[in-house]
């Protein structure tokens, strides 16, 4: 046990800590404030708090709990609200009300509650065990099977196991190891958050997180088990995209970890979640769901641990072969809580005062994700998404720029698209996905080889369309070939129909895979056809005022149970319109040919000078 | 009984900060005082703490403080104030000394000044509409109860006119249901703070309103205790009082530029220009004090004005601020030169909250409809203008010429109200439509048809 010999904001200063080791959690003062040792230099320890400090005074007691900073996994933990360091905040608000109090301690998961327990597959007395593999599970929620593993480093033979009903601390096995050496399981494990899991091999990412955003499925997926970045200035739609992800996200597992953002925001998926359907269960959104919030003005070391409380417990459920989707909101504060600590330990500071340390966290914290195959055999994945927060949205700060050198899936939020309203606000032209290669076999496979063709040359439109419109900006549009004309108004729709995506609208918010094909695919028809009347003589200004435009404007009204049918019908009517399109300038032709069989070129009507 | 021991141990005085040696249990945040050869006294608080020494920042000059003959005595607390109901109609000091020099108060009780954080599980989710008479607000950037917005301005922006405007506005119509200001000037000239106290004389706002006032050549490390001790009366009223509270935090560029003071004199290592980088940490201990509690009555709304040094969003201060609060109004110096007051510039304003705040039976079924056409057509009507800049307007077509004419009448009529006009946002809607009957029916995509039926042309069809 050692004393307090110095106080400066979170970080404290112990002496007489000789025996305690890094990474340690510490009990400090008088209140036993929960820390954790970052330094040691002879028998001082440097700690940070991740409570509030003030009042500590030196001479107060400090105590090593001999453990590293880990969080708690068993049965009850889906559904949670936590703080960065896995405190149940329902449980700490009815410890202290509704202003976080000091020193407050609660169990991250309920000790009371029993669980059925029902043995695996195979798994009986005498059965030889290794560390990750399944005993048996728990019907956690009514979709979700909790499976209880061997904790780490546990290997040998089953002396005991019983089916029944337990609370996460009683003994369910014992397990004979080398030697002798007995070890008693419970449902409950604990893990150190710093520390990586393990697991057998990680493979490939090569099937899709189908997010139900098109811009990201179409145009730039992730894969499950890969990692994604959405840097963006505030006001750009971060939060809201990633909410829509962790809502619609075909994952059986989302983390939402809300790291020192706004405290409503928490609140709003909270009431939002439990009301909500998730797509493919249509069990609450929230049974699948874990929140850790620790929001801007709660203490800012705690807030350095709740990306890594996140991933440790993502990684759990990948281990029981769940694919797991984490959101971190937001990584900068975690860079900045860094920072923070950093600079009170008086270290060298690297870019922009954050320390030299700095990629090498971002890029082992992103490593943390991937598809592996885990101990018990099981296939899981954990797909992360960080959104970064780049100060007056200049990606070539160091949390931007350290986070980009690892992910594969960059959604580049654009702070005009959001100011034109134009969300999500993902720029088409900067954003890119690595992914597209890896998964090309799995969309061949579920969705088809139009999409993929598709994709391909709705891209190569919209990049088209970027340079038009620079051109347009200094000749006008009148100045172009009809084609080109025809080309702008397909990148119109492109953006407008397809890519803009409104997340508060019940049926927009979410397009199936299945839905996205028939949009594109029509409005790819409208576009072949648009361009062939164009290249035949047809006028751009009659192609732009089709009835037909209207109606594919509201494709994404349509209920994804009905979608098939009023898409085809909108279809069948692009054609018929361009037939009647092209019937109607032929005779036109005609009549003008008869009328002044000299057709003279007229010079093309320019803007007149002003 | 408290036993206070005198220390005559000062090491070092450097700019706002004072080290005592041979200390031995100083806490953390802890108040001391400091007692001058002259008898006078002032207050510091503990910044850092070890067995031997201690750094206090003195929340006033350190002029007159010498090292052999000024005392130090550490009282055992951190910084807390008293607070009760009788505050209403009075005016503080930055330090919460009483300003008006009438009668004492008998405080309810006390409260430490930094609060501690709301537990995310308990917060409420804010839904109620305020109406603040201002038809660029209430009608295309809502402001809720609970929610943190700030005015995003410039040096020689009507902000103060503004603030004024709503304070007495929003508590018109909240009068009869524990409506209360607290109003926190940091840094304000003598000037702004006379004009502020005699507004709300004037309205009679005054005697709902509990002013802290720090002045431009108040010490400024006082700036930083002077949000605090507004946002304690606060949460005292909101939380124990039941009182909707509407925060004002006018200018927290002041305070973040006191924040700067201060870590310069401690040697920190600076982030961008110079601020330190915890200023987002600290920052968000003042905005994330606004907010609705699960089981309580009142609510904690913010108003804070952020002037950007030279416009610049990109600044930290405006970045920061704008990373953490619910939105962002940003008032235009182009329109302040058309001579439209309130200069809100529609486009890049944002309230986050807004669509939880409106709607039917909250405000009316056509709100979210008629916010976002009037702004795509304003948008529209901008982009038209720049357009005629380069070939002139007659050689606009026709779509963007009715555009250009939206562009002006919007500016004109619904952005442009009298200082003393409080419109309804029935009477804000109305213009919206008026203005909408300017487009052709075929360009309303954003509304639905139901309310094109029932609102679009409606005068002039009767």
């Amino acid at each position: 046990m050692g004393a307090i010999e110095r106080v400066s904001g979170p970080l404290v200063v112990a002496n007489g800590m000789l025996g305690s080791r890094m990474y340690d959690v510490v009990k400090v003062g008088d209140h036993g404030l929960i820390g954790e040792i970052i330094q040691l230099r002879g028998s001082k320890a440097i700690i940070q708090v991740y409570e509030d400090t003030t009042g500590l005074k030196p001479g107060e007691p400090v105590k090593s709990t001999g453990n590293p900073l880990s969080v708690e996994l068993a049965p009850g933990i889906l559904g949670n609200i936590y703080d960065g360091i896995q405190r149940p905040l329902e449980e700490l608000r009815t410890k202290s009300g509704a202003f976080i109090g000091k020193g407050l301690e609660a169990f991250a998961v309920d000790r009371k509650k029993r669980w059925k327990f029902h043995l695996g597959k195979g798994i009986k007395s005498g059965a030889h065990v290794k560390q990750g593999e399944i005993l048996g599970f728990v019907q956690e929620t009514e979709t979700i099977k909790h499976y209880i593993m061997v904790p780490e480093g546990v290997e040998g033979k089953i002396k005991s196991i019983k089916e029944g009903s337990f609370t996460v601390e009683d003994k369910i096995a014992t397990i004979e190891g080398k030697g002798g050496k007995t070890t008693t399981v419970t449902m409950m494990q604990r893990r150190s958050v710093r520390k990586a899991g393990t697991y057998k091999q990680k493979f490939r990412a090569d099937e899709m997180l189908i997010t139900g955003q098109r811009v990201a499925d179409t145009f730039f997926p992730v894969a499950k088990g890969g990692t994604a970045a959405i840097p963006g200035p505030f006001g750009s739609g971060k939060t809201v995209f990633q909410q829509s992800l962790a809502k619609f996200a075909n994952s059986d597992i989302v983390i939402y970890v809300g790291c020192g953002e706004r405290g409503n925001e928490m609140t709003e998926v909270l009431t939002e979640f439990p009301d909500i359907l998730d797509p493919k269960t249509k069990r609450p959104l929230m049974e699948r769901t874990i929140l850790i919030a620790n929001t801007s003005n709660m203490p800012v070391a705690a807030r350095e641990a709740s990306i890594y409380t996140g991933v440790t417990i993502a990684e759990y459920f990948r281990d029981m072969g769940y694919s797991v989707a984490l959101m971190a909101d937001s990584t900068s504060r975690w860079a900045e809580a860094m920072r923070e600590i950093s600079g009170r330990l008086e270290e060298m500071p690297g870019e922009e005062g954050y320390p030299a340390y700095l990629p090498k966290r971002l890029a082992e914290y992103y490593e943390r994700g991937g598809r592996v195959e885990a101990h018990s055999g099981n296939v899981g994945s954990v797909t992360i998404i960080g959104a970064v927060s780049p100060p007056g949205g200049d990606l070539s700060e160091p949390v931007s720029q350290g986070t980009l050198r690892v992910v594969k899936t960059f959604w580049s939020l654009d702070a005009s698209l959001a100011s034109s309203r134009h969300f999500p606000s993902i720029n088409w032209l900067n954003s890119y996905s690595l992914y597209l290669g890896d998964l090309n076999e799995w969309l061949l496979k579920n969705v088809g080889e139009e999409f993929v063709e598709n994709r391909k040359e709705a891209m190569r439109i919209l990049q088209r369309e970027a340079e038009l419109k620079d051109i347009v900006q200094l000749v006008g549009a009148e100045a172009l070939p009809d084609t080109e004309r025809v080309l702008l108004e397909i990148g119109r729709m492109l953006r407008e129909d397809y890519l803009r995506q409104s997340a508060y609208d019940e049926i927009d918010a979410f397009t199936s895979l299945k839905k996205q094909d028939l949009m594109l695919s029509t409005i790819m028809h409208f576009a072949k056809s648009a361009q062939n009347a164009a290249k035949s003589g047809i006028d751009a200004g009659r192609i732009t005022k089709m009835k037909v435009k209207d109606e594919i404007s509201r494709m994404k009204e349509f209920k994804e149970a009905e979608a098939e049918e009023g898409i085809k019908k909108i279809r069948g009517r692009i054609s018929s319109e361009f037939e009647s399109l092209s019937k109607e300038s032929n005779e036109e032709e005609k009549k003008e040919e008869k009328a002044e069989p000299a057709k003279q070129e007229k010079p093309k009507e320019g803007r007149k000078k002003g | 009984m408290k036993f206070e021991v005198e220390y005559s141990t000062i090491e070092s005085v450097a700019g706002p900060l004072v080290v005592v040696g041979k200390v031995k249990n100083a806490q953390y945040n802890e108040i001391v005082r400091i007692k001058l050869p002259t008898g006078e006294e002032r207050l510091g608080q503990v910044l850092e703490t070890s067995d031997k020494f201690a750094v206090v920042q003195v929340f006033g000059p350190t002029q007159g403080i010498n090292i052999d003959k000024t005392t130090v005595s550490f009282l055992g607390e951190t910084f807390n104030m008293g607070v009760s109901e009788n505050m209403l109609g009075r005016v503080f000091d930055g330090q919460g000394r009483l300003r008006d020099s009438s009668t004492g108060i008998v405080y309810s009780t006390r409260r430490d000044i930094n609060g501690e954080p709301i537990n995310p599980a308990a917060r409420g989710m804010p839904s109620d509409f305020i109406e603040t008479g201002v038809s660029s607000i209430d009608g295309l950037n809502t402001l809720v109860r609970g929610q943190k917005l700030p005015l995003f301005s410039g040096s020689g922006l009507p902000h103060n006119q503004l603030v004024a405007q709503i304070t007495r506005q929003a508590a018109v119509k909240g009068t009869g249901e524990g409506f209360a200001v607290v109003f926190a000037g940091i840094g304000i000239t003598y000037d702004d703070a006379t004009y502020f106290t005699n507004e709300f004389k004037k309205t009679g706002a005054l005697k709902r309103t509990v002013a802290f006032i720090n002045l431009a050549d108040d010490p400024s490390i006082e700036r930083i205790i002077t949000p605090r001790l507004a946002l304690t009366t606060a949460e005292y009223l909101a939380y124990e009082k039941g009182m909707h509270v509407l925060v004002i935090l006018d200018d927290m560029t002041n305070y973040c530029e006191a924040l700067r003071e201060l870590s310069s004199a401690r040697e920190e290592v600076p982030g961008r220009r110079g601020y330190p980088g915890y200023m987002y940490t600290d920052l968000a201990s003042i905005y994330e004090r606004a907010g609705i509690i699960k089981g309580k009555k009142g609510s904690i709304t913010q108003l804070n004005v952020v002037t950007m040094p030279s416009d610049d969003v990109t600044h930290p201060i405006p970045d920061l601020t704008g990373y953490i609060t619910e939105g962002q109004m940003f008032l235009s110096r182009d329109l302040v030169n058309k001579s439209i007051y309130p200069p809100i510039q529609p486009l890049g304003s944002l309230s986050r909250l807004m669509n939880l705040g409106i709607g039917k039976e909250k405000t009316r079924e056509d709100h979210r409809g008629v916010a976002d056409q009037l702004y795509g057509a304003y948008a529209k009507a901008q982009d038209a203008k720049s357009l005629s800049a380069i070939v002139g307007a007659e050689a606009l077509s026709d779509s963007d010429k009715v555009y250009l004419k939206f562009g002006d009448e919007f500016e004109g009529r619904f952005l442009k109200q009298d200082f003393y006009e409080r419109r309804t946002i029935e009477k804000t809607l109305d213009i919206g439509w008026e203005l909408l009957s300017l487009l052709p029916e075929g360009e309303l995509t954003r509304v639905k048809k139901e309310f094109i039926a029932k609102y679009y042309k409606k005068k002039e069809t009767k």
